[in-house]
């Protein structure tokens, strides 16, 4: 074999996906060019095209998209043309996929080790004995704890992080010359990412496996992958070695990917002593049905104008809190004030007005809209139902709303959420939020579903209608930069406990708490060394779970 | 010759005028015509079978050629043995064709009037059971189990028979055995769909129970909750065939198509005779029975497979 030939080669590449009864073109002649043990970084918001291109190295389309033009040639097999037999000889064998979710790409029915056996013993790559040890040698490279006996567990009974790098223990079952990894680490908190990212890539660096890396994180592929392709509605902005890119990108769009998180509000003065807050969480324990708490003793004030910021991992009870607040959980112990007067445990004894008075803005805006009302029943109804607005004083006031969300209300004023971006839905969640014109809103995870540009502008919105209205907000989010970004004070939860709390200043500077410490330190930052030189300052026995166990410890 | 004339003629025609509607529906500009640019022959065909059986059951009155009841001297006919009479005449002179439309007008108002209230009380009862969950929901829940562990025909002919046997209690059981599936269903998609954000969002605006259900659930759950209804008919309207059938459904001198199969199937016998045109005269009102379902069946099918992306 030629060592100077690519060993995936991708030629004006065109594919085209139904919608409704029409093709669309969704990927518009994307050319790439793969060498042997290259690590390649593709980037670009939700809908460029990064995943269609990633299986279509495969050969490979999603139901609904197929290849309408252009050649794709794996080691000199071309996978356009090849016939399905040749292909399935070499999925798996050759060229291995890891998905965005583990957990829903493992067969819940089997251990993980008689899948992992799967694919080299059906492949005739090895025995089932040989495959079994090769799996124990590649879980313990992989850092998984207990390595001998972790693959005769099911999925189910090993943790999100461990699930994805079992996964990546599989992709390499055979060898293969090529990996696509699809948002391996997506769905995962950050200090559990961390060490999914350093086995990855160690594993990857060990055997020589050439990857294609798909991410919406820059600050991920700046770790992982020698070069990087930007993606932009189907096709490519622009290429290059990964150092190059981030030090000086050429295009327009790639330097507004960079120079994304660059929104920071100013400091709000601080609260003065004996003000009122708007919320106050007194010594909440809260949990579900007979089981045991969730909660323990939590407690915050959030003040007028200003904006707390809940951070922690998933599980958390960050979310918890909010169900406390809003009246969905009661509280076992404790209560929740507002303006010093504590609200009853159970939304369904507050009053109207009380109800009015906290208001939700939801993670994932498809699920929180109802997909059959039209915008103006979906922001009318808050108006009429509290202010009880009709007829023309109620369209007015539903497009006094969305001129504040910067929604040009003749545009959009009937339109179904379906017929609206994901921005865009986020923005009409916001103004049910205000329709209701309350002085506290809880956003959680606003941001955490959006393209980083849309984000960014649904933070600028929040912060601009939180100086003109003078809302309190709590925002729940697992997103460091975010907080960064919009936060006053920041309130830390680990195992359903607050571990530090305080203004945004002091929460950034050390010394922190442990848990904070080692939160902060597993944000990835937008510089290609700083993986190794984490690893290097704390060791790889240090990070993720395994420094989790040691801070219980 | 009469299998040519009575069966492969009619269907070749129904399929044929499929065949032109969908055409001339195609041709159709804009929104209207998109919706079926798709369309599959087979729901062609049941869409125009469905039409022809509500046109005709419309205007029975007017298109029948006689009385429901009207009795003449000439009994027993054959099809084809006296012009007057298209399809021949019963055992007491009644003429078939008559009887056949205006069996068709009962038959199909009495079982819509039933799946429609079948769908009232199951489709509430199981968006409040979704809703409220609870000791409600178990309640309720447990109570259809119950019900529907007992085999339907026997159950509703055992009910029917305690209440007595009128139109209205026929309804009334029935809608109330046939609201359990509904009442499964509705719960079974309500249930999907109070797990939203949008209803959280309304429970805590603190709206009621009523707007919950007619507002936020019910557009939601309208593609599966219609497809139900057509296929949920089907079974009404053969419960009510069966039942009619077996002598305590729809009662003489009103005309039905169970009844119908019941009065004619002493002809069966004729096969003995190798006389089989007079053997399957049973098979009119029997295939009038199976060209309904079938055609509601193909046309739910394109709905459920364009609405919602479930298959049957």
């Amino acid at each position: 074999m030629s060592g100077d030939r690519p060993l995936v080669t991708i030629r004006d590449l065109k594919i085209a996906g139904l919608a409704g009864e029409e093709w669309l073109l969704i990927v518009n002649g994307v050319d790439l060019d793969l060498a042997r043990g290259e690590v390649l970084g593709l980037i670009g918001e939700s809908g460029a095209g990064k995943s269609t291109v990633g299986l279509a190295a495969m050969g490979f389309t999603r139901d609904g998209c197929r290849i309408v033009g252009g050649s794709v040639e794996f080691d000199n097999i071309d996978l356009v043309a090849a016939p399905d037999e040749t292909k399935r000889g070499l999925l798996g064998r050759r060229i291995a996929y890891v998905a965005q979710s583990a957990a829903a790409s493992f067969n819940p029915a089997h251990k993980l080790i008689d899948q992992h056996t799967e694919g080299p013993v059906l492949h005739g790559v090895s025995t089932l004995r040989e495959s079994q040890e090769d799996a124990r040698a590649l879980y313990a490279r992989l850092r998984l704890p207990e390595p001998e006996s972790i693959g005769f567990r099911y999925p189910h009974q090993v943790s999100g992080g461990q699930l994805q790098r079992a996964m990546t223990a599989m992709a390499m079952s055979c060898r293969p010359d090529l990996i696509i990894f699809d948002e391996p680490t997506t769905a995962l908190d950050v200090t559990t990412q961390i060490e999914v990212l350093a086995a990855i890539r160690d594993i990857v660096e060990q055997f020589g496996t050439a990857a294609i890396y798909i991410t919406h994180d820059l600050a991920v592929v700046a770790q992982m992958a020698d070069r990087i392709k930007v993606l932009l509605k189907g096709s490519e902005v622009e290429e290059n070695d990964t150092r190059a890119m981030l030090l000086a990108p050429k295009e327009d769009y790639t330097r507004s990917l960079w120079a994304v998180r660059s929104f920071k509000r100013p400091e709000q003065p601080l609260a003065g002593r004996g003000v009122q807050p708007v919320i106050s969480v007194a010594g909440v324990t809260a949990g579900y049905g007979k089981a045991a708490d969730v909660l323990h003793d939590v407690s915050f004030d959030i003040h007028a104008g200003r904006t707390v910021a809940v951070v922690g991992e998933s599980g958390s009870g960050k979310s918890t809190v909010a169900r406390c607040i809003t009246g969905l959980l009661p509280p076992r112990q404790g209560e929740v004030r507002f303006n010093g007067e504590a609200l009853p445990a159970r939304y369904r004894d507050r009053s109207k007005d009380q109800l009015r008075q906290v208001q939700m803005i939801y993670q994932m805006a498809d699920t929180a809209l109802n997909p059959k009302l039209r915008i103006r029943d979906i922001v009318g109804r808050p108006v009429r139902f509290y202010g009880g607005l009709r007829g023309a004083d109620l369209r007015r006031r539903v497009e006094e709303l969305l001129e504040q969300i910067e929604l040009e209300p003749d545009l959009y004023i009937d339109r179904l959420p379906s017929e609206l971006s994901g921005g865009q839905k986020q923005r009409v969640g916001i103004a049910r939020a205000l329709a209701a014109e309350a002085q506290f809103i809880i956003c959680d995870e606003v941001t955490s579903a959006l393209d980083q540009l849309v984000a960014e502008g649904i933070l600028k919105l929040l912060d601009r209608l939180q100086r003109e209205l003078n809302l309190a907000y709590m925002f729940i989010t697992h997103d460091l930069a975010t907080v960064r970004a919009i936060a006053d004070e920041v309130v830390v939860m680990k195992d359903g406990g607050v571990v530090e709390a305080g203004p945004k200043t002091e929460m950034f500077t050390p010394p922190h708490h442990d848990y904070t410490d080692l939160l902060l330190s597993s944000v990835p930052e937008m510089d290609p060394d700083w993986l190794d030189r984490l690893l290097e300052q704390r060791g790889v026995d240090n990070i993720g779970e395994a420094a989790l166990v040691r801070l219980d410890g | 010759m009469g299998f040519l004339t009575y069966v492969v003629l009619p269907l070749a025609v129904l399929t044929g005028a499929a065949w032109t509607l969908r055409a001339g529906l195609r041709s159709v500009a804009g929104r209207f015509g998109a919706v079926f640019r798709a369309m599959p022959l087979t729901a062609a065909f049941g869409l125009t079978v469905v039409g022809l059986y509500i046109l005709a059951a419309l205007l029975a009155p007017a298109i029948a050629p006689y009385g429901e009841s009207q009795v003449f001297d000439e009994f027993n006919l054959f099809p084809g043995e006296n012009a007057d009479f298209v399809l021949g005449t019963d055992q007491l002179g009644r003429d078939l064709l008559t009887r056949l439309l205006y069996g068709g007008r009962n038959t199909i108002g009495i079982a819509l009037m039933t799946t429609a209230l079948a769908f009232l009380i199951g489709a509430t009862l199981g968006f409040v059971a979704a809703v409220l969950g609870g000791w409600l929901d178990q309640v309720v829940s447990r109570t259809v189990d119950v019900l529907m562990a007992i085999p339907q025909l026997i159950f509703a002919l055992l009910l029917i028979t305690i209440l007595g046997q009128s139109t209205i209690n026929m309804i009334l059981v029935i809608a109330v055995l046939d609201s359990t599936r509904v009442f499964r269903l509705s719960r079974a998609v309500g249930g999907n769909i109070v797990v939203m954000d949008y209803i959280e969002a309304a429970k805590l605006r603190g709206e009621g129970l009523g707007y919950l259900i007619f507002k936020e659930i019910l557009p939601n759950a309208a593609a599966p909750l219609l497809a139900e209804f057509g296929l949920r008919f089907c079974f009404v309207f053969l419960l009510i065939a069966a039942l009619s059938f077996l002598g305590i459904g729809i009662q003489p001198p009103l005309a039905d198509w169970g009844t119908m199969v019941r009065e004619l199937s002493i002809y069966i016998g004729y096969a003995e005779y190798g006389d089989w045109q007079a053997a399957s005269l049973p098979l009119l009102p029997a295939a009038a029975i199976a060209l309904l379902t079938v055609a509601i069946n193909f046309t739910v099918d394109w709905m459920l497979d364009r609405y919602s992306g479930l298959k049957s």
